[in-house]
């Protein structure tokens, strides 16, 4: 790898702690630790805009800049590692003036545009001078000039601002992996410069956009939109893929509501830490596509949708609904959740369907074969891992998939664990992958060969296995290319070594969470089979045999057997490539955030909101619970929760029995889902949940019924280490798998036909993908340069 | 170099290239040699000069781009077939280099950075060469003329272009 | 062909062979040639580590480390192969011996090199030539060509168990490789951008092995030093300064010229006699006696011994030994930019002070020169250089800054005549001369 200085920290070569004085203070930490890094573990704020943690050394900027005792010159903090009895000033009149002479002569060349540049208010250049640098200039000279240059649709480079820090090179290389960018010409001339010379050919992550400390790289969804002063951030959970990496949303109040400006990675408390990749980053612009449902829209008689308001929609919904069930009785409709509404909102869909609607007629479009994993695990508590866990888990191996692609986090966990802890990764698949490169061991597999993998490691045979078996503990991730029978016997397998844990992929935001919270035919949430619901129970008219997969309801409704049909965010004619004549007799009420193939079927179309305005906790392939909290707020759409709750309100059931609030006496406060930012029922609930109450005080709060959630859903219950507290907090906490009481599988309900894998590339995500106006752009873009590259060759 | 790629360049420079990529610990090693000489060859770094070399060595054509945009030698606009460099810094400026650089861009009628129309020189103003006991110096490629006054130039540079018409007489 | 100088003062070791046609390795085992290498070969590294240190040679480079010190901190074991890089990327305005030495005594080096892979356990030696150096580059490996054919470069070098192999690069323009770690990046085939350090080149070098870089002249030193012994050598110079070195004669001195003087000549004597006095019976002005990166002496700071010690003393730096003398018709201003221009035009850009330190500096002085400059200039163009000294990721910066703030404080009457939009007094026709690169 070509990183300028060879120095990486070695996190499984613990050093002995040595004890220092900084400032006065008596410090401690393991010998070898960077004096930056130890400070600012202490508190002592160093400042620096070339260093980064976890990034290759430069001691470029000069302004980590410390007084060392016995050393004539002033040292670097970010190269000067502790050693015992070693003694340091960081701050002093010296080391201020040094620190105020380069950003002196920093702000030479520097443009000081400010006032209209995208990073004025958020500029570390900025700040570095309010607090070091000077008041007034004696730079008379001409200031160096090269016009701005657009490299991708994502990413402009303002040469004159470029303070060459070196952090954009650095994340695209050694985080990445890309090495997109480098440094091109010497002195006052160098300059950034992306691989094509003035275009850029790469993933379009927009890392280095982020990293870079003032306005150099700007983005091309978010420059000159707005001040960044202007904006709220919300810090949520992004609604692509199913590593659920927290997202930084910047939210500004506008006419409609409050809109989405930019997204960022500006929380680093996430699982995904520094990362995001470009749907994270860009892909929240569906929210505001001009196709956005906005109305409800109802069937007329001459069989066109027309915009309707909402209560006559819900009524036509709820009445016909209602007919149905009662004249040709539950299992006559068929429901189909989603793979991006919130854990609350599967698990009410669920309760809806099974004590309102009474069926058990209740799927989803399944990505990858949650229930075998859970079934194949019961019994096993802690043996599946964590996204954290896989960032520093000292061995992996990865069967199938391409994570750079298709889990762009999971590819960023592992590269940074090989990178920085030196984690030995294992590859086994039938095609090469990207993370080849940072594979200690690679095997091919042939396409179809995949389920005799354990059987090929166990036997020991090659080097490969070899390696994986000698391995003391070992994370086995893998994805749809094991489904039923298959994923058994990987887990057995895993299961009987006994020093292996799993992850398990799949595709969606909250793929994982519509399987944990039951949108199965035969399972309640939790892999609790209806045959024996055990705490469910509790459901009022539970119906306890299993119902129609989602294929069996479109065969039941082409044969006349389904009255009706209620999808909520999902689009199974396009995806599953189902025939919407099918459809013809039956009635079909769907709620989505566009009018998709499916929609466009319907008799009642209810107007969504997407994942990004809305609250509710979501679950990622790898069992962590988080948080999405509502960002952007758009006028005629309500979240699937609220339509839910609404909707059982028009067919007349309490719905105190669906959604638990307002105990005792309680009354609600309908304001909860106007948003974060709409006033004084948002202040009151900040207040409750500053003081550790939850907001569950209306019925269209969909926190409210995490309490059932966690009651009932074995995996979700409350424990240490699914700490309530800690999930409010915006940290993700695990749920787990193995507590599932174990069933029998049922053969009709199974199969691999039930499982349709999306595949989605960094710029597409299934049908919410197409109005993501940058993704496309973006994909555009790589698929233009890629054919300009090819030419060359 | 993949079997079946034809290469830009001679078959003496490309040979020379096949062992130049062996001849030290680290292939990457043999970079700037490679650059140099290849423009030595082609007159300047083209597109064509940098992926080739960038294939022979493995590397991305953006490396290839980052390391050579650093060395002052290496240029990727054509120069003349005579690229005249005078060094300007200070032993040469003290006894006279400005006025020789003066004399060159009379001589040639175009100004530093600049090459004659018929591409036969490029004049370039550069730094030390080197020879700074010996100054005035100048570079003409890479041949050393010591001790310069402006009224060698002419001299030179009909030296260097009778050398061009006896080579185009070939 | 660079002229040939010579005067009686002169103690002739390295240069001993300079036109004597020892480019021809024949000629050059005439001369005493490779008796050295098979000395230090059979004597072993720990004797030859030994006579370095008692030599008290120290580099020829700039910045005077004693040799056999730094060779000593070789570790003996590595896992990585170790190496011997000679530092041949002679880039300092004002200096040109290696330049000589290339030309007339390349066995010199090459015999340097066997002898200092022979005391660190190196089994791979690097010449590394700027690329400006074409012409000596070919002689140069005409010369290793005939070392190996000799038998005196190979797996079994002078017919012993021992190999040792040699291998020539060339640069293609940049004074920053000159630094020893960015001359391994160069070497590489990477941006000549310096390394952190530590890890120092003795332990993590050249491809990840313990290197030691030594500057040509330094390494062409080293056979003569084994031959003649140390004691000898060491008794040439002054204390702690052992030998003699080329000293770089230039500019406006009579009979300019590469002279090779005892360590610790007087200045004053190498002006006036050696050289011949100021040409053209002019007065002197200034001496810039280490290369361009070391502070200006005035005309009654010159009579000091040229060795590191006492130049340091005078305020300036022995460095590289270019004594560069400027008489009196000579703008000090414009001498000034012209340092400064140099040394923006080749910072490698890589750290803040040093890329806009000497952005800034080349501006003002530029726009002070052609007579726009302000009073407030002159302090703040001292002021930036003293931003820029010391805090800089390497030397480059220092280089730039010291001579300026000398400049500034040595010739300040000077600056001041520039100023009220009075073009510089020494311009001809009233046009002032710009330098700008």
């Amino acid at each position: 790898m070509t990183t300028r200085l060879g120095i990486l920290r070695d996190s499984e070569q613990k050093m002995p702690d040595v004890t220092f004085t900084v400032d006065g203070k008596k410090l401690t930490a393991p010998a070898g630790t960077l004096l930056i890094d130890a400070c600012r573990k202490a508190g002592i704020e160093i400042p620096a805009f070339c260093y980064y943690p976890g990034l290759s050394l430069q001691a470029a900027c000069r302004m980590c800049v410390v007084r060392q005792e016995k050393v004539p010159k002033l040292q670097t903090a970010c190269t000067t590692m502790v050693a015992e009895g070693q003694s340091f000033i960081t701050e002093s009149e010296e080391i201020a003036a040094a620190r105020k002479g380069t950003i002196e002569l920093l702000l030479g060349n520097h443009p000081l545009d400010c006032p209209v540049c995208d990073a004025g208010g958020e500029c570390e250049l900025q700040d570095m001078n309010f607090k070091y640098g000077a008041g007034e200039s004696l730079y008379t000279e001409a200031k160096r000039h090269r016009d701005e240059q657009q490299w991708s649709p994502a990413v402009f480079y303002d040469r004159p601002r470029c303070i060459l820090c070196y952090r954009c090179t650095r994340i695209c290389g050694e985080g990445m992996d890309v090495w997109a960018l480098g440094i091109e010409n010497r002195n006052a001339s160098s300059v950034i410069a992306p691989n094509l010379g003035n275009r850029l050919d790469c993933e379009q992550c927009g890392m280095c956009i982020d990293i870079c400390p003032v306005g150099a790289l700007t983005s091309g969804a978010y420059r000159y939109k707005t001040r960044p002063w202007e904006m709220n951030h919300v810090s949520t959970v992004c609604t692509h893929c199913g590593d659920g990496c927290k997202v930084t949303l910047g939210i500004r109040t506008s006419t409609e509501g409050a809109e989405i400006i930019r997204g960022d990675n500006r929380d680093k408390s996430g699982i995904n830490n520094d990362f995001l990749c470009a749907k994270g980053r860009f892909g929240f612009d569906f929210v505001d596509h001009p196709d956005r449902l906005t109305k409800p829209l109802v069937r007329n008689s001459a069989g066109t949708l027309e915009p309707a308001t909402w209560e006559h929609a819900l009524r036509i919904a709820a009445t016909k609904l209602k007919e149905i069930r009662d004249t040709r009785s539950g299992a006559a409709i068929g429901v189909i959740g989603s793979n991006r509404t919130t854990n609350e909102e599967n698990y009410l869909l669920q309760k809806f369907a099974r004590t309102v609607l009474g069926t058990n007629n209740i799927d989803h479009e399944r990505t990858t074969d949650y229930a075998a994993f859970a079934r194949a695990l019961a019994g096993h508590p802690g043996k599946t891992a964590t996204l954290r866990e896989i960032g520093r888990a000292p061995a992996i191996l990865l069967i199938g998939g391409d994570p750079t692609n298709e889990h762009p986090l999971l590819a960023w966990q592992i590269r940074t664990n090989v990178r920085l802890n030196r984690a030995r990764l294992y590859i086994a698949n039938s095609k090469p992958i990207k993370l080849d490169r940072q594979a200690k061991a690679t095997q091919e597999i042939p396409a179809g060969g995949y389920k005799n993998l354990a059987e090929f490691l166990d036997s020991g045979q090659s080097d490969f296995s070899k390696a994986v078996l000698a391995e003391e503990s070992l994370i086995v991730i893998f994805g749809e290319e094991f489904r039923s029978a298959a994923v058994d016997e990987l887990v057995a397998w895993g299961l009987k070594r006994g020093n292996i844990r799993f992850a398990y992929l799949g595709d969606h935001s909250n793929s994982r969470g519509a399987a944990d919270m039951g949108l199965f035919p035969d399972l309640l949430p939790g892999y609790v089979p209806v045959t024996a619901p055990g705490a469910f129970a509790e459901y009022p008219n539970l119906p306890s045999t299993h119902g129609r997969t989602l294929p069996q309801m479109f065969e039941a409704a082409a044969n006349g057997e389904l009255g009706a049909l209620f999808v909520v965010g999902a689009n199974p004619i396009s995806r599953l490539e189902l025939d919407p004549e099918a459809l013809r007799d039956t009635l079909v009420i769907v709620q989505d955030l566009f009018l998709t193939e499916t929609a466009a079927l319907a008799d009642v179309v209810l107007p969504a909101a997407s994942l990004y305005e809305k609250s509710g906790t979501v679950t990622n392939s790898f069992g962590d619970v988080q948080l999405a909290r509502k960002a952007a707020d758009r006028p005629g759409v309500r979240p699937d929760f609220e339509i839910l709750v609404r909707l059982a309100g028009a067919m007349g059931v309490d719905v105190k029995t669906l959604v638990p609030f307002a105990h005792g006496s309680v009354t609600g406060d309908l304001g909860q889902s106007r948003g974060a930012q709409a006033g004084e029922a948002d202040r009151h609930s900040v207040w409750l949940e500053a003081n550790g109450l939850e907001p569950k005080l209306s019925p269209f709060d969909s926190l409210a019924l995490l309490d059932e959630i966690q009651r009932l859903v074995p995996g979700y219950a409350p424990s240490e280490s699914f700490d309530r507290f800690s999930l409010f907090a915006g940290n993700d906490v695990p749920s787990e798998l193995g507590n599932s009481p174990g069933f029998v599988p049922i053969s009709t309900l199974r199969g691999p036909d039930l499982i349709a894998p999306n595949h989605d590339g960094l710029f597409t995500s299934a049908t919410l993908g197409r109005y993501c106006r940058g993704l496309t752009e973006l994909e555009q873009h790589q698929e233009t340069v890629k054919e300009a590259v090819a030419a060359a060759d | 170099m993949k079997p079946g790629v034809a290469s830009i360049f001679s078959p003496t420079l490309a040979a020379r290239f096949d062992v130049l990529v062996e001849k030290y610990p680290v292939k990457r090693s043999a970079l700037i040699p490679m650059l140099l000489y290849a423009q030595d060859e082609a007159g300047y770094l083209s597109e064509a000069v940098i992926a080739e070399i960038a294939r022979r060595l493995s590397l991305t054509e953006l490396e290839v781009r980052n390391v050579a945009s650093y060395y002052s030698m290496l240029r990727f606009k054509p120069a003349g077939r005579y690229n005249i460099q005078v060094c300007t810094n200070i032993c040469c400026m003290l006894k006279g280099a400005y006025d020789v650089l003066d004399r060159f861009r009379e001589e040639l009628h175009i100004d530093p950075n600049g090459t004659t129309p018929d591409g036969l020189f490029s004049l370039e103003e550069v730094e030390c060469i080197g020879a700074c006991c010996w100054g005035p110096a100048i570079q003409v490629n890479y041949d050393f003329h010591d001790e310069i006054k402006p009224d060698h130039v002419p001299g030179i540079v009909g030296g260097y272009r009778g050398k061009a018409q006896a080579e185009g007489k070939k | 062909m660079p002229r040939l100088v010579s005067h009686p003062d002169e103690v002739k070791i390295v240069s001993r062979r300079f036109g004597q046609g020892a480019t021809n390795i024949d000629r050059y085992i005439e001369l005493g040639g490779y008796e050295a290498a098979k000395k230090a070969l059979a004597q072993g590294p720990d004797w030859i580590i030994n006579e370095m240190k008692a030599s008290n040679l120290r580099g020829r480079g700039g910045a005077g480390f004693s040799t056999g010190m730094k060779w000593s901190f070789v570790p003996k074991q590595s896992a990585k192969p170790k190496s011997v890089l000679v530092n041949g990327d002679e880039s300092e305005p004002g200096t040109c011996k290696d330049h000589l030495i290339f030309l007339h005594d390349p066995h010199s080096v090459i015999e340097g090199t066997i002898i200092a892979g022979l005391a660190i356990g190196a089994k791979t030696g690097f010449i590394y030539l700027r690329g400006e150096y074409r012409y000596l580059l070919e002689i140069v490996e005409k010369a290793v060509a005939a070392a190996y054919a000799h038998g005196f470069l190979g797996k079994r070098i002078f017919g012993s168990d021992t190999e040792f192999q040699i291998i020539t690069q060339t640069g293609a323009g940049a004074y920053e490789v000159g630094e020893e770690s960015a001359l391994m990046e160069s070497l590489e085939g990477k941006r000549g951008i310096p390394r952190i350090k530590p890890p120092f080149p003795a332990v993590v070098g050249l491809y990840g092995g313990p290197t030691i870089i030594n500057n040509a002249e330094t390494i062409a030193t080293v056979p003569h030093i084994i031959s003649m012994g140390a004691a000898p050598y060491a008794e040439i110079g002054t204390p702690r300064n052992g030998g003699t070195r080329l000293f770089c004669l230039s500019g406006h001195v009579e009979r300019p010229g590469v002279y090779e003087l005892p360590m610790g000549y007087n200045l004053k004597k190498m002006i006036y006699e050696v050289g011949g006095g100021i040409a053209g019976g002019r007065a002197l002005k200034a001496v810039v006696p280490g290369g361009s990166s070391t502070p200006v002496l005035l005309p009654e700071e010159i009579d000091i011994g040229m060795d590191f010690d006492q130049v340091g003393k005078a305020g300036s730096m022995l460095g590289s030994g270019g004594v560069v003398v400027i008489d009196d018709h000579t703008c000090m201003v414009e001498f000034a930019l012209r340092t400064i221009a140099f040394y923006q035009h080749e910072s490698c850009g890589w750290c803040i002070p040093c890329r806009e330190g000497t952005d800034w500096l080349k501006k003002s002085l530029s726009r002070f020169h052609a007579g726009f400059g302000r009073a407030a200039d002159i302090d703040n163009i001292r002021r930036i250089a003293e931003n820029i000294l010391g805090r800089t990721f390497c030397p480059l910066g220092d280089a730039a800054a010291m001579p300026t703030i000398a400049f500034v404080k040595k010739f300040r009457k000077e600056f001041e005549d520039h100023l009220n939009g009075r073009p510089c007094p020494f311009a001809k026709e009233g046009v002032p001369q710009l330098a700008v690169v």
